[in-house]
């Protein structure tokens, strides 16, 4: 019970004082989760709901895939993407390794199936609504999609949210091909793997304390600009 | 807009040009605090940003090999020897060393106190069959923990559930030891730095055997035409210098000298 008070006690003092460091490896999860549920969220949106409205003769075993990605072992993910951007390894030219890119580009891999997968279950019941009524009106394939994305925003909000709880929280695959280097590629889930690594679980906790703090805060922020959950909207 | 883009392009010109380099280290030479007190003092003699890459030596190698590190810093003799021999390092040179140390808890249950050597610790443990944690993960400490089995001529592959190799660095292994009650044989910077002591104990150090030599080596950039071979040559420079030797023999952590410079300029 010590370790968790001397823990929030931590991160009380870390927060307090702004501690140049706490608010350099924050930024730089922010940085990195944010951009990586972006890039995932371009592909996976629109992805997701296309196999929902689409059919095609490999449409259950694309789904199932899909449904079977939502579990990748972000440490294999990791792995891989390291071989592919090591010097050695096929892209080694760009010199992305240990860089927050390379950080990004595992986080996509990651979140992109979990995403595409939400949106997938989501939207075919929308489509099941909608489905007379857009045929009729004629629509092309890009206007049924589109119009499914924008009525069914409320459950892509939710997809998008838990693509990005996946990426802030994740340590396995960024440690790989992050290396975890300070100022550089320190993000929060690596520096409490760092801290608790060298036994100062005190300040290991207020990290983590900090990292859920983040998730909420970004939560509720993209809930209050999207307006969710006010009295006379659904 | 043109400006606006130029402005862009200048400031990441500068952010490229700017010196860094990666340096692969052990976890041992980090966890110490000793990084910490190297790397400011390197960035203003030389301007050289150290991007430390905190690994087992096993990987630190690796990462060597393919070229994703401009040096490394490690501490397995025979490792390093192969490296350089292969090609892959231009030459090894030695920085600084420490000992290993056998923690254990302080009742010390398997007697290695008083043990002559750190093969008879070792072979105390073994009889007593007491916890015993094992690095686990092909770094400098585990090579060096197995060739003292092998000198103890015992061999861990056959050894029963007492013997656990948890595979991870020396921080996490230390936390594993003191979680379990086990011994463990750690490098002695790693284990004064370390926080979370419980009733573990320092049993038994001084053995020549357990002397524990850094060397840095240069990745060749014959073989890897990218690295940054100027700036490792820089800090190889810097870290033989008079300057360096003071910081490594100064640094203490409760009055105990945790690191000892032995650089032949």
């Amino acid at each position: 019970m010590n370790e968790i008070w001397a823990g929030i006690a931590a991160a009380f003092r870390l927060i307090v004082t702004l501690d140049a460091d706490l608010v350099d490896i924050t930024l730089r999860s922010l940085q990195v989760s944010l951009s990586a549920l972006v890039i995932a969220s371009v592909i996976a949106l629109p992805f997701g709901t296309w196999l929902a409205i689409r059919r095609f003769r490999f449409r259950r075993l694309t789904i199932a895939t899909l449904n079977a990605l939502m579990g990748l072992p972000p440490v294999v993910v990791g792995l891989i993407v390291y071989l592919l951007l090591s010097r050695s390894g096929p892209f080694g030219v760009l010199g992305l390794l240990f860089t927050p890119t390379a950080m990004i580009i595992a986080q996509v891999i990651i979140i992109t199936p979990l995403i595409a997968s939400i949106t997938h279950q989501a939207m075919r019941e929308l489509w099941a609504e909608y489905h007379d009524l857009l045929i009729s009106l004629n629509t092309t394939k890009g206007q049924r999609i589109m119009t499914l994305i924008r009525d069914g925003r409320r459950t892509l909000l939710t997809a998008a949210l838990a693509g990005f709880g996946r990426a802030i929280g994740e340590v396995g695959a960024i440690m790989i091909v992050g290396g975890n280097i300070d100022n550089a590629t320190r993000v929060l889930t690596t520096a409490i793997a760092l801290e608790t690594g060298k036994g100062d679980f005190a300040l290991a906790l207020g990290l983590g304390f900090v990292l859920i703090a983040l998730a909420l805060l970004v939560n509720f922020a993209i809930h209050a600009l999207s307006r969710t959950e006010r009295e006379g909207r659904w | 807009m043109i400006r606006i883009l130029t402005a862009v392009l200048i400031l990441l010109a500068g952010a490229v040009q700017a010196d860094t380099m990666r340096l692969a280290v052990t976890t041992s030479f980090h966890n110490s605090g000793l990084s910490d007190v190297l790397l400011p003092a390197i960035e203003t003699d030389t301007g050289i940003d150290v991007q430390l890459l905190v690994v087992g030596t096993g990987q630190a190698i690796r990462l060597g090999e393919a070229g994703d590190v401009d040096a490394i810093l490690v501490h397995s003799r025979k490792a390093e020897d192969r490296f350089v021999s292969a090609g892959y390092g231009t030459h090894r040179r030695e920085i600084m060393y420490n000992d290993f140390v056998f923690i254990g808890p302080a009742a010390d249950p398997a007697e290695i106190g008083d043990a002559g050597s750190a093969v008879t610790a070792l072979q105390r443990i073994s009889q007593s069959k007491a916890p015993f944690v094992s690095r686990g993960d092909d770094s400098g400490t585990h090579k060096k923990e197995r060739a003292l089995w092998a000198a103890a001529e015992q061999d861990p592959a056959t050894f029963a559930s007492w013997y656990k190799a948890v595979g991870a660095g020396m921080g996490a292994s230390l936390n594993t030891a003191s979680g379990l009650g086990a011994y463990i044989m750690a490098d002695r910077a790693s284990w004064l730095n370390f926080g979370n002591k419980q009733d573990l104990a320092l049993l038994f150090s001084g053995d020549p055997a357990l002397f524990n030599q850094y060397a840095y080596i240069p990745v060749n950039p014959a073989r890897h035409s990218h690295v940054k071979a100027s700036a490792a040559l820089q800090l190889e420079t810097w870290l033989t210098s008079p300057k360096a030797q003071g910081l490594i023999d100064g640094y203490t952590i409760g009055g105990e000298t945790l690191f000892t410079f032995n650089a032949t300029p």
